[in-house]
């Protein structure tokens, strides 16, 4: 049954739709790669018999002609997403403890939609990092290479992905935690627009910047996943009220493309694979009958420090609500409501939890505000500027996904440097514009990312353009 | 207490609890004494995850306030995070509003006996409440009920125009007959629905600048508020006059001993670090709303009482009084609506009903004696048919016991007794009975007179009409 879980989602329909297989099987084949490549860590939750029961209802539901779209499909959430019932630890221990009361909209609608959640992945602590190494369950394997870091935040979700753990998986990207992790692991990973997908029981990193996504094995089988997850929800404030478009179709779609290049940006990349990697990309594409028009984003080079005055800032207040009170990790040793919170948060957050809390502490304190959180709004506007001005004469912007293929797990210990992994990454969440990685060569044997941004609400033709480059190329192939 | 030659500088913070049927960021109902934490959703709670959604209720409350004072309303508002660690406070933040508060500048008018002054309203914002701490229900920990958590509050910043405590008490009132008409809150101030802060200084007549403020928290009755004030204005004087400086600080009002003192210092006042709440976009007034809420205002105090003088004929110092609250007006109109001279509906109501309020310390709304019992009680006097005292036992009977009134007359036998063959011959039988103060009183002992009214009136239990027995007195007298 092996051969089961190498299929693509489309395939997967098709062979459930048809009875070449069944959800048993296939969840059980699923369920089986999860206990052999346990070493991975790509898990912080399996749900083995839940799932195997919801393989027979969907078989059922099968064969009495009433499958809905993803009927019997087995997915994985990353672990940031409230699960009714179940544990819910964003990477922590603050939350290692933590039962939610109620359930996220990702998952309820992805549920209805009738894919079966498998496990949920494991990821850096409240998405904070960009190789799984902050995470409280220890850090994930790359499977292409278990000495190198698979990227992070969504680390757990990528490698699930990549080592045939699920069919596809939900992901979160605050800087670059999707396409980063997917980058590294040589699959398709997709952040949709700002407010296409609700937030609703996804717990809170930088809110402003926070976006649900997709991680699968290509460009087809993401723009399925995404369709369904997609939608306005009234539970999200800043959820948009805008009618989901049928990605599965418009994957396929005749379209034609006018691609922008950021020539500044690409002239100035240090590495020559990644360099000639993307040129390669881009030629196959123009070959193909893209237009390709030289672009300039000026502002996009204050993108990181930008990101890390609001993401921080926001941050330490949607942080501050894990205080030891109500739930999660409350520390033992307590004498005064000081050391309540004190301890319990000392106790309960990592290091990198800690800088960032730090960070926007600061930032936003009498005095710094100013200086720090208002310029970084000024420049967050520029930057959203230069791309409107950008899409004006383009109907997607290229760049890579990362300035490099995956590093050696333990081998960047300066957080600056760990930032700097989501340079190219940052600028789409600053806008809140779709954008999506998908592989496009190699750098020492490991997957480089070709990264995709399209304008507002328009993901559809950024996994349009994805799709035909995997017709054209195998880069995304693996078994 | 003398001034000296101290001018006061007073400013009020009102928070009003509007009365909207869900909170101001849930769906949670808001009912007042259920039991600790059945009316906190997972949203009240702070979870991980959840986000806030306005209630419409709530802006539409404001705007209504808004238009009542004749304030500038916000084109666009925006409501901001509040940081700070409580343990009643779940998120660790309040969501409040800083810049684009929805309300502007405006102003109400006080009364000062004769004389009448302008208050300015520097602003009116909406925020959610915290939930309450209870300190002691255990000994060794505190508790926490979450109902409050997330109620709507309206809080009310006047400029600081107020320059007596007795300025102060009649502002609050005004604020009070404001909201209270508006329906907007049920002004209730025992049970914390109108809460108020007040910022204090004083200074020289002729100083252009204003003297160090402190700020007076939680004064939440009539009483209090003047008290507080009086004491803090002279406690600010006598340490100016010893030649101390005023140290801007936080003070709390103590009832029980009336007295003010330190909570927490300038240096130890909290960095709120506010930043625009990213979980919430900024909500658009448009012209047409703001027009719509101002056609649909209800009648305003002021606009009742000029009502009342003209149609009514009403004195001015009556109009005031059947004004002062929504209730008392709605109950003098709905005696009204039974044809009974106004003038004795509004003596009867600010007279005997209200003593009998203030005695058993209860509102208008809770009173036993409906608008019906006054219009009947009235009609029977106005048609002779009891007696001034017997219609003051029915009030008090109907206040305790309650029934009809028709049934209560007959039943006490306080049928008034007009028939003058009957009355004179019980006032004969008293002349004989009192031979000597009889003779009295025609010698000129004219005080006399109230003697023999008051024996018929014992005789007949009181249904005697006095001004019949007057009347027949007088005919015998000048026999």
């Amino acid at each position: 049954m092996s051969e089961l879980i190498n299929l693509s989602l489309t395939d997967q329909i098709l062979g459930l739709s048809d009875k070449s297989f069944s959800s048993k099987e296939i969840t059980g084949a699923y369920l089986n790669e999860i206990k052999k490549k346990k070493s991975l860590n790509c898990f912080i939750s399996v749900f083995e018999e839940e799932s195997e029961e919801k393989a027979l209802i969907a078989d059922k539901n099968i064969a009495k002609n009433k499958a809905r779209p993803l009927e019997g499909i087995p997915i994985a959430h990353k672990d940031i997403f409230c699960i009714k019932n179940k544990k819910t630890t964003c990477g922590s221990k603050m939350l290692s403890n933590f039962i939610s009361p109620y359930s996220s909209e990702v998952f309820s609608k992805l549920d209805t939609a009738g894919a079966i959640t498998i496990g949920k992945t494991n990821m850096d602590e409240f998405a904070m990092g960009s190789s799984n190494e902050t995470s409280f369950y220890g850090n994930v394997l790359n499977p292409i290479n278990e000495k190198l870091s698979p990227g992070g935040s969504s680390g757990g979700s990528a490698a699930a992905v990549r080592a045939n753990l699920c069919s596809f998986a939900t992901a979160t990207d605050t800087g670059g935690s999707i396409r980063q992790p997917a980058s590294f692991c040589g699959v398709t990973g997709i952040k949709p627009t700002y407010g296409r997908v609700s937030r609703w029981g996804m717990i809170a990193f930088a809110s402003s910047l926070d976006q649900a996504g997709i991680i699968a094995k290509n460009a087809k089988d993401a723009a399925i996943a995404l369709k369904y997850m997609s939608g306005f929800d009234q539970k999200d404030s800043t959820s948009l009220n805008e009618e989901v478009k049928d990605l599965q179709k418009e994957v396929d779609a005749d379209q034609e493309h006018i691609i922008g290049i950021p020539k500044e940006l690409i002239e100035k990349i240090k590495n020559d694979q990644v360099r000639d990697s993307f040129n390669n990309a881009i030629s196959i594409l123009e070959k193909d009958g893209a237009k390709i028009e030289e672009i300039n984003l000026p502002h996009i080079e204050y993108s990181l420090p930008a990101y890390y005055v609001i993401a921080p800032a926001e941050c330490s207040a949607n942080l501050a609500r894990y205080d030891g009170i109500r739930f999660g990790h409350r520390s033992e040793s307590v004498s005064s409501l000081e050391d309540l919170y004190v301890n319990s948060r000392t106790e309960g957050f990592g290091r990198e939890v800690k800088n960032r809390i730090f960070i926007g502490t600061f930032c936003l304190s009498a005095g710094y505000y100013d200086a720090f959180y208002n310029k970084a709004l000024k420049i967050r506007n520029l930057i959203k500027g230069d791309f409107d001005e950008a899409f004006k004469k383009v109907s997607s912007i290229a760049m890579p996904t990362c300035s490099n293929s995956s590093f050696e797990l333990g081998s960047i210990n300066d957080p600056v440097e760990m930032y700097e992994q989501d340079i190219y990454t940052i600028p789409a969440n600053l806008a809140g514009l779709p954008a999506l990685s998908i592989p496009s060569g190699t750098s020492d044997e490991m997957p480089i990312g070709l990264q995709l941004i399209g304008n507002y609400l328009e993901e559809g033709r950024i996994l349009n353009l994805a799709n035909k480059f995997q017709k054209l190329t195998n880069f995304h192939e693996f078994k | 207490m003398s001034l000296n030659n101290w001018q006061p500088v007073i400013g009020l913070e009102v928070h009003v609890q509007l009365a909207t049927k869900t909170k101001l960021f849930s769906s949670s109902p808001i009912a007042f004494g259920a039991e600790p934490n059945t009316q906190a959703s997972e949203i009240d709670l702070g979870l991980p995850g959840v986000l806030p959604v306005l209630n419409k209720e709530a802006i539409s409350h404001a705007l209504k306030f808004g238009c009542a004072i004749n304030a500038e309303i916000s084109e666009k508002i925006i409501f901001a995070r509040k940081n700070y660690f409580y343990p009643d406070l779940p998120k660790g933040y309040q969501i409040s509003q800083l810049d684009n508060p929805i309300v502007g500048k405006g102003s109400v008018e006080i009364k000062l006996g004769d004389k009448s002054k302008i208050i300015g309203v520097t602003r009116a914002h909406l925020e959610e409440d915290a939930g309450k701490s209870i300190h002691d229900l255990y000994s060794n920990n505190s508790a926490i009920d979450l109902n409050r958590a997330g109620t709507c509050l309206l809080e009310i910043v006047s400029e600081p125009d107020l320059s007596s405590a007795e300025e102060a008490v009649e502002y609050l009132k005004k604020i009070h007959s404001i909201v209270t008409f508006l329906g907007i809150s049920d002004g209730d101030m025992s049970q914390g629905s109108m809460r108020c802060d007040a910022n204090v200084s004083v200074k020289r007549p002729d100083d252009q600048e204003l003297g160090t403020r402190t700020e007076l928290k939680n004064i939440n009755s009539f009483k209090f508020v003047e008290k507080a004030i009086i004491f803090e204005i002279d406690r600010q004087i006598k340490e100016l006059e010893k030649g101390e400086e005023i140290i801007q600080e936080t003070r709390l009002y103590d009832s029980k001993k009336n007295l003010t003192r330190s909570m927490r210092s300038k240096e130890e006042a909290n960095d709120y670090r506010y930043f625009p709440e990213p979980d919430l976009i900024p909500i658009k007034i448009s012209k047409d709303q703001i027009n719509d809420v101002r056609k649909n205002l209800p009648e305003l105090p002021e606009i009742m009482k000029e009502r009342f003088m003209n149609s009514y004929d009403l004195s001015d110092d009556n109009a005031e009084l059947v004004t002062i609250n929504k209730e008392t007006a709605s109950f003098f109109e709905e005696v009204l609506s039974y044809e009974v001279s106004p003038k004795n509906a509004v003596n009867w109501i600010t007279g005997d009903l209200f003593a009998l309020l203030n005695k058993n310390d209860k509102n208008i709304s809770e009173s036993k004696v409906n608008p019906k019992h006054i219009a009947e009680i009235i009609q029977n006097i106005e048609g002779q048919k009891i007696s001034g005292p017997s219609a003051k036992k029915l009030l008090e009977i109907v206040w305790s016991e309650g029934g009809e009134i028709q049934e209560l007359i007959q039943k006490e036998g306080l049928e008034q007794i007009s028939n003058d063959d009957e009355i004179e011959k019980i006032l004969d039988e008293v002349i004989s009975e009192n031979q000597k103060q009889f003779e009295q009183l025609k010698s000129g002992k004219d005080r006399l007179q109230g003697f023999f009214v008051g024996q018929v009136m014992k005789k007949t239990s009181g249904s005697a009409s006095p001004q019949v027995v007057n009347i027949l007195l007088k005919k015998k007298l000048s026999k």
